[in-house]
């Protein structure tokens, strides 16, 4: 008998020592859906693969608490009727520790009162503006968009230092670009200037021949356009072909689509001229720890992935999310949500896009969007957006790189 | 903010913008309004002809025109096989062959799109030509090249069309299947080989309109849901199975949506084209050109 309690006793010890080191070697799970088909795709899988960068960086460095990190992710097909469904599958089936967000605004939207109530944190990316409505403590987005206004404000700023007194917006149909005109709008009438054309154009516009022509017909001084990649190519052509008035001294703002790889190098000469707001560029004042090596890694696995070779927009940005949760797990030594989401909120981080600290609502507490201009760009090479001086920084001040070229017709030869 | 210089400007603009509407429908015209095929994967054929254009283009420089030539007999091919295989899982089976054939055709436009991203990836994509992103003087107004191409393509292919199906034994012949097919039967043709024909030819037709798409504007793997409704209400406000009705009224369409677009706010121009659908079948059931059954 007694010899039975003894085996008995040194198998249970066995087994709970074999648990606890199945629980250690248990991988800490990432969840998150991203954009794979779809029009947010091309975004999504360079952010994705930023993240995956950083994944491969930090499981070589050890993993975090001893433990590996494993990403789970699923396609949420640039839609914002999957991620819910998703974001539940990733808590109550997959049991993730921790939650990224999708690629972008929209997918990003109904999943907030989700995380909310299960009181989870999510670190954001590249969404705009979805937390100001619902106001969750923990949540962090990972874009340099900062204040609601800076995005604005530094363009029409620009233009109003250029002599610019009217203002023509062209937004698309729809959540985000229809939040970007909102606040050109509120910061227009602020500044004194006259909004002579405001027009909202549905995403299935084929042509914009017509819309520009009505708004070169308004005169204005700066035209501010807040687009989507396809409507971006399309508006450009247009402005090529049917030119948009000498009068016109500043282009662009929140064109999406700009600052991805292939889109430039489709648009080639087009964008000479255009300033256009964007987050990461090859211009001296960029670099930081890490950036660099991040760079060489992510250009070489692009290629093998058909993702955007230059991946300059999104992917360091991805990357930065997986430092920021890796220095606040280390920190704090272990998964606890509220713990975590303390001291991203308390804490200065640093990253491969430069220091990020939060503001109340979790966005970057300083705006880290800049304006630049295009310059010198030739057709069909998109290895020249690598070289300094194709995109001369405008703002912010600490970042400059150049002065702006005006009026935009001068630019643009 | 109206003015006549506009509003000449809209017009102009509506009738090519028109034109490549009805370039990109006619072969939907001849699927959907002549054979009665529920061609709804029409769109993903043709965004799959502008990844054809887009690839001889980019690799061999080929001119995107020509490009959209070359591929055609391949394209004339694919539709004889795409036909095939719905008559034998779908059509040959009775009577809700229709509603199933929506769901085959769904599926099709699925595989192509995955198939695009898998060799292409999701990026956008465009094509170089010297008519691309250039334009024509005319006093005040500059009329895009791309768009004149695309209005000159679109006559040209509408006016074969018309000729072939009119001129041609075998355009008789498919004509003739459209209207009864059991007759056609009793003499003795074989209805499904003529209706293969012409599926086949509405196919290849898509050649060439994928490298107007592209030259239009770029494409990417996802464009084919712009397209559905847009081609599908051209052929049906045409009155299914008229070419020149095609024609004209993607330029009703063209002109309506370049009208409101420019004068009255961009966010209507959607509403325009399925209003006018709307407005027209319930004056007209049997669309602009079609005969009453």
């Amino acid at each position: 008998m007694k010899r039975r309690t003894l085996l008995g006793g040194t198998f249970a010890v066995a087994m709970f020592g074999l648990a606890s080191t199945a629980l250690a070697q248990q991988p800490i799970k990432i969840g998150m859906s991203m954009a794979q088909t779809g029009g947010l795709a091309g975004g999504g899988k360079a952010s994705l693969l930023g993240i995956e960068v950083w994944r491969d960086d930090v499981n070589a460095r050890g993993g975090l608490l001893g433990r590996k990190v494993e990403l789970v992710v699923y396609d949420d097909k640039s839609s914002a009727s999957e991620t819910p469904a998703i974001y539940s599958k990733l808590l109550d089936v997959d049991k993730v520790d921790i939650l990224f967000a999708p690629y972008a605004t929209v997918p990003t939207a109904p999943l907030m009162p989700l995380v909310k109530q299960r009181g989870m944190l999510l670190m954001g990316n590249f969404s705009f503006q979805v937390n100001s409505k619902v106001g969750h403590d923990m949540w962090f987005n990972n874009a340099p968009w900062g204040p609601a206004d800076s995005w604005a404000s530094s363009f029409l700023d620009l233009g109003q230092k250029a002599g610019g007194k009217s203002i023509a917006l062209l937004a698309a149909d729809q959540e985000f670009a229809q939040n970007l005109a909102k606040t050109a709008r509120e910061v227009a009438t602020k500044l004194g200037m006259q909004v002579v054309f405001d027009q909202a154009y549905p995403p299935s516009t084929v042509e914009f021949s017509g819309i520009l022509r009505a708004l070169k017909a308004a005169k204005p001084d700066i035209v501010y356009v807040a687009s989507y990649p396809p409507d971006s190519a399309g508006i450009l052509r247009a402005v090529n072909e049917i030119g948009i008035g000498d009068n016109v001294k500043l282009f662009g703002g929140g064109m999406v689509g700009l600052q991805f790889g292939t889109v430039m190098e489709n648009l080639g000469s087009l964008l000479n001229g255009v300033v256009n707001y964007n987050t990461w560029l090859p211009e001296p004042n960029m670099y930081n720890e890490g950036t660099k090596a991040f760079f060489e890694t992510y250009t070489k696995r692009a290629v093998e992935a058909k993702v955007d070779p230059l991946g300059y927009y999104l992917a360091p940005y991805g990357y930065a999310s997986g430092q920021m949760i890796e220095q606040a797990i280390k920190a704090v030594g272990s998964l606890d949500q509220k713990a975590l989401a303390k001291y991203l909120r308390e804490n200065t981080h640093k990253t491969i896009v430069g220091p990020i600290t939060f503001a109340a609502d979790g966005e970057w507490k300083e705006s880290g969007v800049v304006q630049a201009q295009f310059r010198g760009i030739k057709d069909k090479n998109i290895e020249q957006f690598r070289t300094p001086g194709r995109q001369v920084i405008l703002f912010p001040a600490k970042l400059k790189s150049g002065d702006l070229i005006t009026p935009f017709e001068a630019a643009r030869k | 903010m109206f003015s006549f210089e506009l509003l000449l400007d809209a017009v102009v603009i509506g009738v090519l913008l028109g034109c490549f509407y009805a370039a990109v429908s006619i072969g939907l015209s001849i699927s959907f309004g002549l054979l009665d095929v529920p061609h709804v994967a029409h769109p993903a054929f043709l965004v799959l002809a502008s990844y054809g254009v887009y690839f001889l283009n980019e690799h061999y420089g080929v001119d995107p025109l020509l490009a959209g030539l070359l591929i055609t007999p391949l394209f004339f091919l694919f539709g004889l096989l795409a036909y095939r295989l719905y008559y034998e899982t779908f059509e040959k089976r009775g009577s809700d062959a229709g509603v199933r054939g929506i769901a085959f055709f769904f599926g099709i436009a699925f595989i192509i799109e995955v198939l695009i991203i898998l060799q292409f990836g999701v990026d956008q994509r465009s094509v170089t030509a010297d008519y691309v992103g250039q334009s024509w003087r005319l006093g005040d107004m500059r009329i895009p090249f791309r768009l004149v191409v695309a209005f000159v393509v679109a006559v040209a292919l509408t006016i074969l069309l018309t000729l072939y199906l009119s001129r041609t034994f075998m355009g008789r012949a498919i004509r003739a299947v459209a209207q009864d097919q059991e007759a056609l039967r009793l003499m003795g043709a074989n209805p499904i080989r003529i209706k293969q024909w012409a599926f086949g030819i509405a196919t290849a037709v898509l050649g060439i309109a994928g490298a107007l798409l592209i030259i239009v504007a770029p494409v990417e793997p996802t464009l084919d849901r712009t397209y559905i409704g847009r081609t599908f209400c051209v052929v049906v406000m045409a009155g299914l199975g008229s070419m020149s009705g095609t024609l004209v009224a993607a330029i009703i369409l063209g002109v309506a949506e370049t009208i409101v677009l420019t004068l009255f706010g961009a966010s209507w121009a959607p509403a325009i084209s399925f209003a006018m659908l709307l407005g027209v079948l319930a004056v007209r059931p049997q669309g602009l050109f079609g005969r009453r059954s």
